[in-house]
């Protein structure tokens, strides 16, 4: 399939596609049994400038965009989604500052995120508010100089690994959604601390903790944008990071798949490889067709973004839906391929098919997704467009 | 410190295959890569450039297309690359080879180091360090595992023996090779290859460098390559069957009439 990459953007893909091979591949087994943070290899990722691929050049980044950041989660989820995501949560983190960060905010921060020194996090959900964002209880009392933050956040990805959090909270507890805003603060500001540390079914690899904000105070210069655009805000960087979230599942499903072929042609039944069989033969090919289908509405809705459109909710929860559900389903078949050693820990495709599920879960559930999508249509129906 | 790192492109290990006419290596198809044990030696330039200033330069000896693997340099930390490259210096054999490299690194001003791979991968000889230490007059210490020190126009450095590790104290400028456990070698960085793509490097052909044509390529090589040839399989072999002892018997009495006990 002929993607339409520029020479950049191949560069990019085949270095992050070796960083992956050589570095990720032999750790990753390791690294999920363990429930360990990839520091090594967020060195190496690091060192290689991966973290510069979507900031712009005067911050110290390579001036790419959505576009490029997925080209590098794909190819890192193709061997370890649970590695590729603590670098994608990074990238996720430093959207409120590349999109409503003043300069001031953005010569502060982005330098050391582009250079891979410090890693970033986004912190919106609490117990009390997952698909329903606008339920949060974490508040933003005001006070001389700055806010002081009180609440717990919940299921952070890079929690406690990260130094640079962007954190939403309530400024105006009565005006709920409305009275939500969003602060930078730093790993080690008095007040904040962790909590809980998840044992996950998968993406093993990366650290999901709780951020516990106890009279933490935070100037008022770490403010992202105004009083009160926190949600409204946040709405909008998940319509940016979600193609992400589908290029780490397009990227899985390929990695499941590879394997699923290269089994097949191995496993001896009946006297020849099952890759033979029609069943099995069917089985791949509607793998092979979904995650093309994937890729290309991950890449489009990229570059939907990249094109400076203003409004993109459908087209990136388009992408995140069916990549994830796509990955789902490739790694199970990619499991019901190996058989029995599939299901064992020595394969890596039980693995996959962990690491596959929490795609349709998190930054929004697909279910939550559709609902946006059919907002729009409806919207548009009502418009005439 | 200038430092001087010299690489070879050679072809990727495994996919070797000789031509049974000309008993020559099968080049056409064939991916090409940097001498692994030269990747050792370039990152080991770049770090100490990294610690001790200075810049780094990667020398390569070959037909026009090394310069795949000098711009592969580039990414991987080198300042600048030079290719020597001429029909004169085809053919050459270790000893052409480090003459054309000592009139290059001659060329260059004196390095205060320069670093090669303990051998390469299709020659094998491990000559071309020690030769081209002998023709620039330097100290040299062969398969080098860890720089301990660099102070004051001295190095000291650990080299590996059979039995253990040596520490060597040696005056520079010096010429080193290395062995693989003495780093891990970086993978590029985008920066890097963008700046490698966007390289000039420079060409130096036998009259850049003012070398004797009777020293160089062919006409320089004190050896000549006359046959290569995979050994014979042996095929066959004998399984003993009964007991033990009768089997033993039997196999003394084999070696014996083969001449082998």
């Amino acid at each position: 399939m002929e993607y339409l990459l520029t020479e950049q953007q191949k560069t990019i893909k085949q270095l992050a596609r070796r960083i992956a091979e050589e570095r990720i591949l032999p750790v990753r087994a390791e690294l999920d049994e363990k429930e360990e943070f990839p520091w090594a290899i967020m060195k190496d990722l690091a060192d290689s400038d991966m973290f510069r691929v979507a900031i712009p050049e005067e911050y110290g980044g390579l001036g790419g965009g959505c576009l490029e950041l997925c080209l590098v989660v794909e190819e890192l989820s193709r061997v370890c989604s649970g590695i590729a995501v603590s670098y994608a949560a990074s990238a996720l983190g430093s959207f409120s500052l590349l999109k409503y960060g003043t300069e001031e905010q953005k010569r502060r921060y982005l330098p050391d995120i582009a250079s891979g020194k410090r890693l970033a996090a986004f912190a919106l959900t609490e117990a009390t508010a997952g698909s329903d964002a606008s339920a949060i209880r974490t508040t933003a009392e005001r006070v001389e100089g700055g806010y002081i933050l009180n609440g717990t956040k919940q299921f952070i990805t890079n929690g406690g690994e990260a130094e640079i959090y962007t954190v939403i909270a309530l400024t105006a507890k009565e005006k709920g959604a409305r009275g939500a805003s969003a602060f930078l603060v730093e790993k080690d500001a008095p007040g904040f601390s962790f909590g809980k540390k998840e044992k996950k079914m998968g993406i093993r690899a990366s650290s999901t903790r709780e951020l516990v904000f106890r009279n933490c105070f935070v100037p008022e210069e770490n403010m992202v944008g105004r009083e009160g655009v926190g949600f409204i805000m946040t709405m909008k960087l998940l319509d940016n990071s979600r193609p992400g979230v589908g290029a780490q599942a397009v990227g899985l499903a390929q990695g499941a798949l590879e394997a699923a072929v290269d089994y097949a042609r191995e496993r001896i039944q009946f006297g020849h490889p099952i890759i033979s069989i029609q069943a099995v033969q069917h089985m791949l090919a509607n793998m092979a067709t979904e995650v093309e289908a994937a890729r290309l509405l991950v890449y489009a809705a990229a570059r939907t973004i990249d094109s400076g459109a203003k409004n993109f909710t459908e087209e990136a929860a388009m992408a995140k839906v069916f990549a994830s559900d796509t990955a789902m389903r490739v790694t199970t078949d990619a499991v019901q391929i190996f058989g029995g050693v599939g299901y064992m820990r020595d394969y890596p495709v039980e693995k996959m098919m962990r690491d596959a599920k929490i795609t349709q879960i998190y930054e929004g559930s697909n279910q939550v997704l559709r609902d946006a999508i059919a907002f729009e249509l409806r919207k548009r129906k009502a418009k005439r467009e | 410190m200038n430092i001087a790192v010299c690489i070879k492109q050679v072809p990727g290990t495994t996919k070797v295959k000789i031509d049974p006419q000309t008993n020559t290596l099968v080049r056409e198809g064939i991916e090409n890569i940097v001498n692994p044990f030269d990747t050792y030696a370039l990152e080991e330039g770049v770090r100490l450039k990294e610690r001790y200033g200075g810049k780094v330069t990667a020398l390569s000896m070959g037909p026009p297309q090394a310069e795949e693997v000098l711009r592969e340099a580039i990414a991987l930390g080198a300042d600048e690359a030079v290719l020597l490259s001429d029909n004169a210096f085809a053919g050459a054999d270790t000893l052409a080879t480090s003459y054309t490299l000592a009139q290059a690194i001659g060329k260059l001003g004196q390095p205060e180091l320069i670093i090669c791979g303990r051998q390469t991968i299709d020659g094998d000889t491990g000559q071309v360090g020690p030769e081209l230490a002998e023709m620039l007059g330097l100290p040299f210490v062969a398969y080098v595992s860890k720089i301990e020190d660099i102070n004051s126009g001295y190095m000291r450095v650990q080299r590996m023996v059979e039995d253990g590790h040596e520490v060597i104290e040696l005056p520079l400028p010096a010429v080193l090779t290395v062995v693989k456990e003495i780093n891990t070698p970086r993978l590029p960085s985008l920066r890097g290859l963008a700046k490698s793509k966007a390289a000039l490097i420079p060409i130096w052909t036998a009259q850049d460098l003012g070398v004797d044509k009777d020293m160089v390529g062919l006409s320089g090589s004190a050896t000549k390559v006359i046959k290569i040839f995979f050994p014979q399989r042996v095929g066959g072999g004998e399984i003993l069957q009964g007991k033990l002892e009768s089997q033993v018997e039997t196999l003394v009495d084999k070696l014996r009439d083969a001449r082998i006990i």
